[in-house]
């Protein structure tokens, strides 16, 4: 069974179709790119996978594990293991970093019905991950991503994925805003967490990210539909000759 | 001519009131004498409706009808029930000095640890000699009411330059159904001092009961003083209280009011910078749910010139309840170099949730700046979204969001322990939400 199954998804926004019938499917194991111009509704389609709000799904149907998607909350989703490292991170000021890590992963566990983590065992994972991230401690004393630098606030996505080890993992331009000593910190950290069980969606606009975080296939997006998928090479053809050619087939 | 006599809504004489408790109610002959022209001028009264301006929003005659008779002093079962209650809500290290149905409770306070660090009277004690404690700065009905009825109270001074490590914690414990509990304090803090000022007011097993509380509380030169007020009454409660605050110079005077229960309540402050060079900080939090109604009504008057006074208000109101801000700021013609702002924000998790704010400035210097502002919103969407794509249940990341919301006036107690205790206090209320 594949993990994510995503099935001739149509998806308005106020009235507009943004997603005209996409399809994609994802295997444990397996990392996927998805390039494609702006707006041709990468996050959009992300957005739609994390229960985001305001998308009105028309047709179509998203499988994760088998189960309809569709029908879960945001929080349930997460629980299960879909994981979105946003391309905006929202910036949320009085709720303390590590409160809200230690919230949320207890969150998650305890809908697992896993026991929550002890305060010291919390602290020493957290420690582990954001030491391997080069995020200092005090940073995360401070509100979630309030005053962070917007590298900062993309290493503290994957900080995020790290500590709750998601089966999926959507990361929607995550080397935007990234200097690039801070991508290849954060690539290396992307690469920890690959594993046999757990599979990426690796949205990028940069060659560049993909030659640190390696892809398995490349999918090319153009006006709300997959319109060519290939192989890690298939980005360096795009890198060259760019999008025009698949605007036409759109 | 028939005379129609006042009635209350269950059909009883107002006058009922005084009469039946006059028999109980402390002082000498001039004090009862005080007490009598005082209910006089609330009969004439009445209990404040919306016709009165500032009591617009607050209307008691529609809101609580009628008051409720004094409270029977506490029996033994009563002041036992009342331990237990003062045990969960005192704070760690606190000299805690408790009123039971309006009567101070000698065997649950700590008196003797206070006897040796500033003086302790009972209001019952004081009144037997003088009537002075019962006229304050302004009245109105409710503060008429209260010093008509006022059984008992604490009468603290603080000499000068005494340094208090140790709260004082003043605990309201209401035991007693269908009764009011009029109480009526006085703090008199010397030049010099830093004390802390904690009063709570909580239930044991009453559900509802009425409080009319008053405080005089004088701060004199030079100290540092937290005054926090920790409203926790029972859901079905009344609770009315007035406070009246003098602030010395050079002083800096921080308070917090936090209102967690009482089906209706209103905190009306009246507080005057006396002394040049103060810094009053005020910091109030409404948590308020089904239908309840929290009013808090401060007048800061600028009498003097160079002070600082800062109002942060945070509203957080759920179902159908109903909070009400209004500030005002006076500013005296000699007050130049004032600086005084206030900040009202309201979190409405509701459609049927209401708000008002009233913010006024009254200015006759030239040389000052003032301001307010005030915001009223919805939570916002946008961080509720990020939080459950995290995992977090929507009540879960909403709870996250209204503490944020409120940190800001909660951050401002400066106390490690104090601002836990309250902080414990605003999560059993968000628990209740889950
Ligand atoms: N809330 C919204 N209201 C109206 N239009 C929207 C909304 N969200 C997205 N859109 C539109 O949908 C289209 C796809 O947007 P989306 O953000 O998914 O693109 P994208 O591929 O992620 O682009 P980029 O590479 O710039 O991030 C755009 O035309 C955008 O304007
Ligand atoms: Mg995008």
């Amino acid at each position: 069974m594949a993990l994510l199954e995503v099935k001739d998804l149509k998806v308005r926004v106020e009235e507009r179709e943004i997603l005209h019938g996409l399809t994609l499917t994802v295997n444990e194991g397996e990392v996927h790119a998805i390039m494609g111009p702006n707006g041709s509704g990468k996050s959009t389609l992300s957005h739609v996978i994390a229960g985001k709000p305001g998308y009105e799904v028309t047709d179509g149907q998203i499988l994760f594990k088998g189960e309809d998607l569709l029908e879960m909350a945001p929080e349930e989703r997460a629980a299960k293991g879909v994981f979105l490292a946003f391309q905006y991170p929202v910036e949320i000021p009085g709720v303390a970093t590590m409160n809200f890590l230690r919230t949320a992963l207890n969150a998650q566990r305890k809908a697992r019905g896993e026991s929550e983590y002890s305060t010291p065992d919390f602290l020493k994972k957290v420690r582990e991950v954001s030491k391997s991230l080069n995020i200092p401690q005090d940073m995360l004393k401070r509100g979630v991503n309030v005053g962070f630098s917007g590298g900062e606030k993309k290493r503290n996505e994957v900080l995020q994925m790290a500590l709750f080890e998601p089966s999926l993992c959507i990361l929607d331009e995550m080397d935007s805003g990234l200097d690039i000593d801070a991508l290849r910190i954060a690539a290396d950290g992307v690469n920890a967490l690959r594993s046999p069980k757990r599979a990426m969606v690796v949205i990028t606009h940069y060659q560049r990210l993909l030659n640190y975080i390696v892809p398995d296939f490349v999918h090319v997006m153009s006006k709300g539909r997959v319109v060519k998928s290939g192989g890690k090479e298939l980005a360096l053809e795009l890198e060259e000759s760019g999008y025009t050619q698949f605007e036409d087939a759109a | 001519m028939n005379v129609a006599v006042a009635k209350t809504g269950s059909g009883r004489a107002v006058s009922d009131l005084f009469a039946s408790a006059e028999g109980r109610l402390p002082g000498s002959p001039a004090v009862i004498a005080a007490r009598r022209e005082a209910f006089e001028t609330y009969e004439r009264l009445g209990l404040p409706h919306r016709r009165i301006e500032e009591w617009k929003y607050t209307d008691l005659r529609a809101l609580v009808g009628e008051v409720l008779p004094l409270a029977a002093s506490p029996d033994a079962a009563a002041l036992k029930r009342a331990a237990e209650t003062v045990k969960a809500h005192a704070i760690e290290g606190a000299r805690k000095l408790v009123l039971v149905d309006g009567v101070f409770a000698a065997d649950l306070s700590d008196v003797k640890a206070l006897a040796s660090e500033a003086s302790l009277k009972t209001l019952r004690e004081t009144l037997e000699k003088e009537a002075g404690l019962l006229k304050t700065a302004s009245t109105d009905a409710v503060i008429s009411l209260n010093a008509a009825m006022a059984t008992d109270g604490v009468v603290l001074s603080i000499a000068d330059g005494a340094q208090f490590s140790a709260p004082v914690q003043i605990i309201h414990v209401a035991t007693a159904a269908s009764a009011s509990a009029f109480t009526r304090s006085q703090v008199r803090i010397g030049k010099g001092v830093r004390a802390t000022i904690v009063e709570s007011f909580v239930a044991a097993g009453a559900k509802a009961y009425q409080v009319n509380d008053a405080v005089v509380l004088s701060v004199g030169d030079n100290a540092d003083v937290a005054h926090i007020r920790l409203l926790d009454d029972s859901p079905d409660a009344v609770n009315v209280t007035s406070q009246f605050v003098t602030v010395g110079a050079n002083t800096k005077l921080n308070f917090f009011n936090m209102t967690t229960g009482a089906a209706v309540s209103r905190l009306q402050g009246f507080i005057t910078l006396a002394g040049e060079g103060s810094d009053l900080s005020i910091n109030g939090v409404n948590l308020l749910k089904k239908t309840e109604h929290g009013d808090t009504t401060l007048v800061v008057d600028h009498a003097v010139p160079s002070c600082v006074s800062r109002e942060i208000f945070r509203a957080v109101i759920d179902d159908r309840a109903h909070s009400v801000f209004q500030g005002r700021i006076i500013v005296r013609p000699d007050a130049q170099k004032t600086d005084g702002k206030m900040m009202t924000r309201a979190l409405l998790l509701s459609d049927e949730a209401e708000a008002d704010n009233k913010p006024e400035l009254e200015i006759f210097a030239d040389d000052v700046s003032c301001g307010h502002g005030a915001t009223a919103g919805a939570l916002d969407d946008s961080l509720l979204f990020y939080l459950k794509a995290r995992g977090l249940p929507e009540k879960q990341a909403q709870a996250l969001l209204i503490q944020a919301f409120v940190g800001e006036a909660i951050e401002q107690i400066a106390d490690d322990g104090l601002r836990e205790h309250v902080i414990g206090i605003a999560e059993r209320w968000l628990e209740q939400r889950q």
